[in-house]
């Protein structure tokens, strides 16, 4: 990961667990689709095209403000442990990357802001996607360091604009603001009370969506669910991310909620489902990425009602990226098979609990007391 | 053999009908007692489709598209309206003129809406019309902000407003 450390933070800092219900919302991210005008979009932009993209994007980087101090990673010259690194830290996207064996295309990059938890893929399925990732459930703030960077390199870079359409984009569904913001929630309360359905299908009628871990397409892993506006035509980008933060507040109030249920109703399933979860982790010698994320909920779940003292947000979440194949890989320096990687997975979060103190519970018998003071 | 069996082990009978709905979409998950309650963590529905594609294969069904239009060519690109069709990608630019109308009828499905009403941009070498069109969005903007009382961006508006205007 030679190329990687350049990365100021690494580009983590949106694991801190700060922000608004940083144990529900793990992280906050607003991205703009921009492109620039007389170049084929993405699918259809030949060499000469995405090259005379970069050129234009690193020329004006120089003069832009938000970027100063930054990175450039040009994809085609990573190491594929690299790239696949970054793609597990959500800074690029598999589009970004390609499905080309030989490696990606020519001309895909991203730039990681020095100053900001900002940055910017060069020639995914638009010329440029532009985004803040942060801790916890912040849109405002995210869409405000997003705008700024947007209006500098607006400055520089001429911008394909229609004066209906709004900012133009590859794929009709991000035309017009080119905003999507999404954010990545912890819902296991309504899965267990089966209230997740009634909740997801309210958010369809809202105009919002779902998604899993890793955007478009991906599964739903651990009860972690990434909700975001669907539509980005019609309405001021202030209305989009205040639409947004709303209604992912009042999915918080139902969380809450029925989080409350299961401590009234199920306490003792709740509970043992919880600390089984957390004896997995802690002593397990293998792990799938899936069963780490499935028992992590749990973890976070008694974490976030005080079960479990003792645990920090910030363990969980550092759990979940460094545990994925491409960290372990170059933890231990070598690529690793898959059941190697299950070991080394179990080993790490090993270690981390064990860092962390040893978790014991409470005196307190799971049938009494009520769970008003747990939120 | 039972008559429903669980479609987690495929072997109990199913006790336990999980119907969800999403974008529209049912999908019924039917559970044996024992997975209904292992996979209790788990029983989260699968993300819901892009409804583009739906949309897309639609165009090319209805008589939405006349006969003439997969033929159509931009200019520009070279894309035809088959191709937008078959990968639901614009290929440039010049392709939203070029489909205008279908994208019309495409963007109020989609989006309920054609007209962009967010930030307007102003290029690097912005002409007087485009000066002017980012100025009234800003005053706009600074109307909206005055009446939320957010004095704080009121001013910051107030300043970009100042800035653009011509002396």
């Amino acid at each position: 990961m030679n190329e990687l450390p350049t990365i100021p933070d690494h580009g983590l800092s949106w694991l801190e667990a700060s922000g608004d219900h940083p144990d529900i919302v793990l992280s906050t991210r607003v991205r703009l689709a921009r492109n620039l005008q007389g170049h084929a979009f993405g699918p259809r932009a030949r060499v000469n095209d995405r090259e005379a993209v970069l050129r234009r994007f690193r020329d004006s980087a120089s003069r832009t403000e938000t970027l100063r101090g930054g990175t450039l990673l040009d994809m085609p010259s990573l190491s594929p442990r690299s790239r696949k690194i970054l793609l597990e830290r959500r800074l690029v996207t598999r589009d970004l990357l390609g499905t080309d064996p030989s490696g990606p295309p020519r001309g895909a990059a991203v730039h990681v802001s020095g100053s900001a938890p900002v940055s910017v893929m060069i020639n995914e399925e638009d010329h440029f996607r532009v985004q803040g990732l942060l801790s916890g459930l912040r849109i405002e703030q995210a869409w405000q360091l997003v705008d700024r960077l947007d209006e500098e390199l607006g400055r520089e870079l001429p911008f394909a604009y229609h004066h209906e359409f709004g900012f133009l984009t590859s794929c009709p569904t991000n035309v017009g603001s080119g905003l999507r913001a999404s954010v990545f929630m912890h819902l296991p309360g309504l899965v267990l009370t089966k209230e997740i359905a009634k909740v997801l299908q309210g958010l369809g009628q809202v105009g919002l969506t779902f998604r899993g871990l890793y955007g478009e397409g991906s599964e739903v892993v651990g009860n972690f669910f990434q909700v975001s506006n669907q539509t980005t035509l019609g309405k001021t980008e202030e209305d989009l991310v205040d639409h947004l933060d709303r209604m992912v507040r009042q999915v918080i109030q139902h969380e809450v909620q029925a989080r409350q249920v299961l401590l009234r109703d199920a306490r003792a399933v709740t509970e043992d489902k919880i600390w089984r979860a957390y004896g997995l982790l802690r002593y397990a010698r293998t792990l799938s990425f899936e069963e780490l994320m499935n028992l992590l909920s749990g973890v976070r779940l008694g974490l976030s009602l005080k079960l479990l003292p003792g645990l920090r947000v910030y363990s969980l979440n550092k759990m979940m990226i460094f545990t994925q194949p491409a960290h372990l890989e170059e933890a231990a320096g070598r690529d690793l098979s898959v059941s190697e990687s299950d070991a080394h997975r179990a080993a790490y979060v090993r270690r981390v609990l064990a860092t962390e103190g040893e978790v014991t519970p409470g005196d307190r018998p799971s049938d009494e007391g009520g769970p008003s003071d747990r939120f | 053999m039972p008559d429903m069996v669980c479609d987690n082990c495929g072997s109990t009978e199913a006790v336990v009908h999980l119907t969800q709905i999403v974008n529209n979409q049912m999908t019924t998950h039917r559970l044996c007692e024992k997975c209904a309650a292992e996979k209790g963590l788990e029983s989260a529905p699968e993300p819901a489709n892009v409804p583009l594609t739906d949309f897309l294969a639609q165009m090319g069904k209805d008589s939405v598209v006349e006969p003439d239009t997969a033929g159509v060519q931009c200019s520009f690109c070279g894309l035809t309206f088959r191709d937008f069709r078959d990968s639901g990608r614009l290929g440039c630019p010049h392709c939203y003129e070029t489909y205008a109308p279908h994208l019309q009828r495409l963007l109020r499905r989609v989006h309920g809406s054609t007209q962009h009403v967010g930030k307007v941009y102003l290029p690097p070498d912005p002409s007087a019309s485009e000066m002017e069109r980012r100025l009234d969005a800003l005053r706009l903007k600074l109307n909206r902000a005055v009446e939320s009382e957010d004095f704080e961006r009121a001013a910051e508006l107030r300043d970009e407003i100042k800035a653009l205007s011509p002396a």
